[in-house]
């Protein structure tokens, strides 16, 4: 992108110029982890909804044999790991933006990534035992 | 004063006088009208931490299920229930709302759809298809069940 008032060719493009920097020096590592994975869940998150109403008054070996189904299980593993990982971005800059005091910030992301991982295993371990 | 933080928040007036800066009013409350821009962007929070909330459902859900077949019949019951059914709605209703503010968020990131007019057309276009996303859902999910 050239801006025409500038006579100074910059011949970095803008994604490299931004890459490295900001205080931790991730520079757009976080803002481009949230929209890969964003991007992901359009479709997974059609798909969530479709299984959920699949499964409607499902008993367990109806909720057992869907999952034992390979696309399934993998759709599902997929649909986990994006959709904890937007979260965990999402809730850290939701965090980062109200709670003004530094040990509680860094507490609450803390606190709040530990339950994503929590959460996030069980959900896994819990599909691929109904699936194996 | 023990922080850079707090020290940024400090300047100086043309007279040389140490006053603190001033800060542009939150997006809501008495400063300024509700409007589109605002009260979408604060939704797509909401609803976001909602759906956070509505994951520990989702994990409950999945861990019954891989416990026992009455653990998984028990929770099945609990969001069969009215109570449940109310928790489903409002939860399939912040998941379209995040979903369809979602794609608008990466038409912005891709630099379209950020005129006044088309901002304020495509709020509404967001809004309009949660509403009815939800509503087909649960007709749909009516007819299967």
């Amino acid at each position: 992108m050239e801006d025409p008032n500038v006579p100074v060719r910059i011949m970095r493009s803008p994604l490299g110029r931004a890459q490295g920097l900001g205080a931790a020096r991730h520079g757009v590592g976080h803002w481009w982890a949230q929209r890969v994975t964003a991007v992901a869940l359009l479709p997974l998150s059609l798909y969530f909804v479709a299984s959920v109403l699949i499964l409607a008054g499902a008993t367990q070996a109806r909720m057992a044999g869907f999952m034992a189904k390979p696309w399934n299980t993998v759709l599902f593993l997929c649909l986990i790991a994006a959709l904890f990982y937007h979260l965990s971005l999402g809730l850290q800059v939701v965090i980062e933006d109200y709670v003004s005091h530094e040990g509680k910030r860094r507490g609450g992301i803390m606190l709040v990534n530990g339950l994503i991982v929590l959460s996030a295993l069980a959900c896994a371990v819990s599909v691929l035992k109904l699936a194996f | 004063m023990k922080h850079v933080r707090a020290a940024q928040m400090i300047g100086r007036n043309s007279e040389g006088d140490l006053v603190s800066r001033p800060l542009s009013p939150f997006m809501i409350g008495t400063a300024y009208r509700a409007q589109m821009s605002s009260m979408t962007s604060i939704a797509h929070r909401i609803t976001g931490c909602a759906l956070g909330v509505g994951t520990l459902l989702l994990t409950l859900w999945l861990v019954c299920a891989a416990t026992a077949a009455q653990a998984f019949a028990d929770i099945q019951g609990l969001l069969a229930s009215w109570l449940g059914l109310l928790m489903l709605i409002g939860f399939t209703f912040a998941l379209f709302y995040h979903f369809c503010n979602g794609i608008r968020h990466l038409a912005w990131d891709s630099g379209r759809g950020f005129e006044l007019g088309a901002m304020h057309r495509n709020g509404w276009i967001v809004l309009a298809a949660s509403v009815i996303l939800t509503a087909g859902f649960w007709l749909v999910g009516f007819l299967v069940w």
